[in-house]
């Protein structure tokens, strides 16, 4: 990605997106855009350059972030009504790190609220539209940042994946986006979706761009329990040999367009030597029925310290305790906030536990096995995002488990905790972008972003 | 027909960790601003992930082998949701299926046994505070680490339940894992009461009274619960399973809410805190750490110090430790300087905090078992000891100085003793004496005692006046 340098200003690189930006403004990317903040962090940037010093391996880079991630710039809403008006007085363990290596926000992007979606459209702030066809949705959640890579807004975007958040909105926009494995990189700052779930990640144009913005950002963070150990930086990406497809997707419900990508895909990496070994995975069948669960128990307990008492939003209606809380959860949240948290507190009630929580976390722990079983037969695993293109603004909006089912692909990972690059892979006869995901063991990051490069064709 | 009562209780121990249990902010708020000791993550900012002290969990195995408990190699997080201003995430941390502490046994004073099911840590919640049309919220109490510790119904009377409160806290403040300052919350008491028939087999309807914050109305709750209890039950109803408060002033309980409406907690593993594994090693290590404990020292002492003495002075660990270091022999004159002249001060509690060396304690009681000190004189030597312009100086140079030291050689004594029995007006006493008369012997004792400015020995000075006068 290109970096300030005495010639290329920092400034300039920044401006130059700040014009994208408004130039695009009708694709509505973008919740905040801190034109102010951005132009006086790139002259500090310049002038470490016209120093002499080291301004860092993403010096004077202008990026988006979603408006998930808390930081002091800007108020962080994760386009939600119930946060408007928030802003944080601490910043993200990945924006900081971004920021120590010189990159610099030039806005927030749109997501269905609180990461609830497939589409983006359900932001408070309405949907953001696909970078290749206006009546197209962006995907989502992390729509806004997709976006905004595809359009060459910026060099990259932050995104964070609970069930396809960042592979699905990457696929249908023509753009990389990596899960990492679950732990790899800090979820400290970012609001949370579904604790056991949500992987913190980015938008590229290139693997070689994801591959610095993981050196750069995944590691242990003493502020996040569950972050695992420093490992990219020491992976070793051994040879591979074997890939693998699942058979138990290639069916009719996988668009033929899809299909017919992977396949391409396929025979390139057989022409290239490697060997395409077909896997059966049964218990991928529970992945979808099992996230659907687990997601909306840890979503319904994360969205419950947003009660109009602290800060953001709080209801004009509310008279008493009870109405601070049920008027303004009620005109905060979003229909699909609502459905999550309602189903959520059901799995979880007393009495339902057992039924469903109990064996959703079971069905989670055949996945992992699955997924294990998996890569002691194959080294990486090639496999649609989703099972269509980017679909129309609005399809699908009033019929959540068509929505829930774009989701049926992405979502074992999540479960597994492994870690997923969506792929371009060329286009459909309309123009549409088509997307693959790269899946491959836990810690294998590294190793997924290399083996990319082996898929890149001139299209 | 007679009714046995049986009771289990439930409690909160405040930790005294240097920081809270999921943030790095002061855990100390005594005398601070209210919200002054609130981190974003007890305040539950977006984003904000917990992150376990380690102190804590420390803190939480000595407790549990305070109470002969097993330490769970690995323990986890759960939620506990429920919606209230104090509670800012809107679910507590805690540990529902697997806590850190599992099976033990309480020891009380009289012997019996009170069974531990399990204690487990968790957050406290923040606290309210409420006026004429509104509220005020103070989030510094907010993840305040606790164990909570839950007994078996293991006790059938009030006096029970009393000595087993006491015994706990004992528990806690000798293994240091709490202040435990009662007036202030740093332990609280909810204890679960049931009357059944005798040589039932069944428990009957229990009913729970909630956040006790002392022995006395644990014991007075639980009386007055049985009385209750036994009325109910006499005139044929049923006891109704409910939550109850205690008002000390009234000396009742009353209903708070009522279980049939009690809430769904949702409990859900913790996602963001890994399970808690703790290796034999490290238990091992801290458990070594757990100083002598009550019963120890009921063992130690028993013979030596009076029972209810010692169960005086086992309140006051800092007085177990220094008889600890003390010599066998004088154990027993110390214990009850403590006891009788120590507690009995005005500043008693801050003299605890600074007690003399075991050397100069050793030599009080020394001088005392010589007689070279009055049982009075060494009252008054064991208080200068505490005296900070006197103190550090040793018990001998404080007893000379204040010319308490008695005279106990023969010779010196015998030399006084003529003296006065030389003397004119001792004359008629000394007739008297030989004649018969006993008691006229005190007035020659004290005209010695006079002579020798008060620094004879009594005892020997009468040995020797009715030696001469015989």
């Amino acid at each position: 990605m290109k970096t300030a340098n005495k010639k290329v200003t920092a400034e300039r690189l920044v401006r130059d997106a700040l014009a994208k930006a408004k130039h695009f403004a009708d694709y509505n990317i973008f919740t905040f855009i801190d034109e102010e903040g951005a132009i006086r962090r790139a002259r500090e940037i310049d002038a470490k350059i016209a120093r002499g010093e080291d301004a860092g391996r993403l010096a004077g880079v202008p990026y988006a972030l979603k408006d998930n991630f808390i930081s002091p710039r800007g108020e962080t809403t994760a386009s939600a009504h119930i946060l408007e008006g928030f802003t944080s007085p601490v910043t993200a363990t990945s924006v900081e790190r971004l920021e120590a290596e010189g990159a610099i926000m030039i806005g927030r992007t749109n997501l269905d609220a609180f990461a609830h979606g497939s589409s983006t459209e359900n932001s408070y702030f309405g949907a953001t539209l696909n970078a290749y066809d206006r009546e197209r949705v962006a995907g989502g959640s992390s729509g806004g940042s997709a976006v905004a890579v595809a359009l060459d807004i910026v060099e990259f975007a932050t995104g964070s994946d609970t069930g396809g958040s960042i592979r699905q909105p990457a696929s249908f926009n023509g753009v990389y986006g990596l899960k990492p494995t679950y732990g790899a990189v800090s979820r400290y700052g970012v609001v949370a979706m579904a604790s056991s779930l949500d992987c913190i990640g980015f938008f590229t144009k290139t693997p070689e761009d994801m591959d610095l913005l993981m050196s750069i950002a995944a590691g242990r963070d003493p502020k996040d329990m569950t972050t695992l150990p420093d490992y990219y930086g020491e992976s070793k990406v051994g040879k591979a040999k074997k890939i693998g497809v699942i058979k138990d997707f290639d069916n009719g419900s996988v668009d033929s367009e899809i299909r017919g990508a992977l396949k391409h895909k396929c025979d390139l990496l057989k022409k290239k030597g490697y060997e395409i070994v077909e896997l059966t995975m049964p218990a991928l069948k529970y992945a979808l029925a099992a996230y659907y669960i687990i997601q909306p128990a840890e979503v319904a307990s994360n969205l419950s310290r947003y009660d109009g008492v602290r800060y953001g939003f709080r209801s004009e209606k509310a008279k008493d305790l009870s109405s601070i809380y049920d008027k303004t959860r009620d005109e905060g949240f979003m229909p699909e906030n609502k459905r999550r948290i309602m189903i959520g507190n059901f799995v979880l009630s007393s009495g339902f536990y057992d039924a469903y929580f109990l064996k959703a976390a079971k069905a989670r722990t055949l996945i992992v096995q699955e997924y294990e079983k998996a890569f002691s037969q194959v080294d990486y695993i090639l496999m649609p995002v989703s099972p269509n293109p980017a679909f129309k603004l609005g399809e699908k909006v009033n019929d959540p488990v068509a929505m829930y089912l774009e989701d049926v692909m992405s979502v074992s990972l999540n479960l597994a905790g492994v870690p997923g690059l969506a792929i371009p892979a060329g286009k459909s006869k309309t123009g549409l972008p088509l997307g693959l995901q790269l899946v491959g063991p836990r810690r294998s990051d590294k190793a997924l972003i290399e083996f990319a490069r082996e898929l890149q064709e001139d299209d | 027909m007679k009714y046995l009562p049986t009771i289990g209780i439930e409690c909160h121990v405040q930790l005294k960790t240097r920081t809270k249990l999921f943030s790095e902010v002061d855990n100390d708020a005594r005398g601070k601003e209210p919200n002054s000791c609130v981190s974003p993550v007890d305040y539950a900012l977006p984003g904000m992930l917990p992150r376990l002290n380690e102190e804590a969990v420390r803190l939480a195995i000595l407790a549990g082998r305070a109470m002969n408990c097993e330490i769970n190699a690995e323990s986890r997080f759960d939620r506990k949701h429920y919606f209230y201003p104090d509670s800012p995430k809107g679910y507590q941390i805690t540990q529902f299926y697997h806590p850190i502490i599992g099976a033990g046994y309480v020891e009380l004073p009289s012997g019996g046994r009170v069974r531990i099911e399990h204690a487990h840590l968790e957050g406290d919640a923040g606290k309210l505070t409420h006026f004429d049309g509104y509220s005020l919220v103070d989030l510094n109490r907010v993840d305040t680490p606790l164990i909570e510790i839950v007994s078996m119904p293991d006790i059938h009377s009030a006096k029970d339940a009393h000595d087993y409160c006491k015994e706990l806290w004992r528990l806690m403040i000798y293994a240091g894992v709490s202040y435990g300052d009662l007036y202030n919350g740093n332990m609280r008491f909810d204890v679960n009461t049931s009357l059944a028939p005798e040589g039932a087999e069944e428990l009957g309807t229990r009913t729970e009274v909630k956040n006790l914050n002392s022995f006395k109305s644990v014991e007075r709750a639980v009386e007055y619960e049985i009385a209750r209890q036994t009325k109910v039950l006499e005139s044929g109803e049923k006891v109704v399973q409910q939550t109850l408060g205690w008002s000390d002033a009234t000396g009742k309980t009353t209903p708070q809410r009522s279980k049939e409406v009690a809430a769904d907690y949702r409990y859900m593993p913790e996602p963001d805190l890994p399970p808690l594994r703790l290796s034999a090693d490290f238990i091992a290590e801290e458990s070594a750490k757990l100083p002598m404990m009550p019963g120890d020292f009921r063992k130690k002492f028993g013979g030596v110090i009076a029972e209810d003495v010692l169960e005086v002075l086992l309140d006051y660990p800092e007085l177990m430790q220094k008889l600890g270091e003390i010599n066998e022999e004088y154990v027993k004159s110390i214990s009850n300087l403590f006891a009788s002249v120590l507690l009995a001060e005005e500043k008693s509690a801050e003299y605890l905090n600074d007690l003399p060396s075991s050397e100069d304690l050793t030599e009080l009681a020394e001088m005392n078992e010589k007689k070279e000190l009055s049982s009075t004189a060494a009252k008054e030597v064991f208080l200068r000891l505490f005296d900070p312009q006197m103190k550090g100086r040793g018990t001998k140079r404080i007893a000379k100085e204040l010319g308490l030291i008695q005279e106990n050689d023969l010779g010196a004594l015998e030399a006084i003793v003529d003296t006065v029995l030389a003397k004119p007006e001792t004359q008629k006493a000394q007739a008297d004496y030989k004649a018969g008369e006993e008691k006229v012997i005190g007035f020659l004792v004290g005209q010695v005692m006079k002579e020798s400015k008060g620094k004879a020995n009594p005892g020997a000075v009468q040995e020797i006046l009715r030696k001469k006068l015989a």
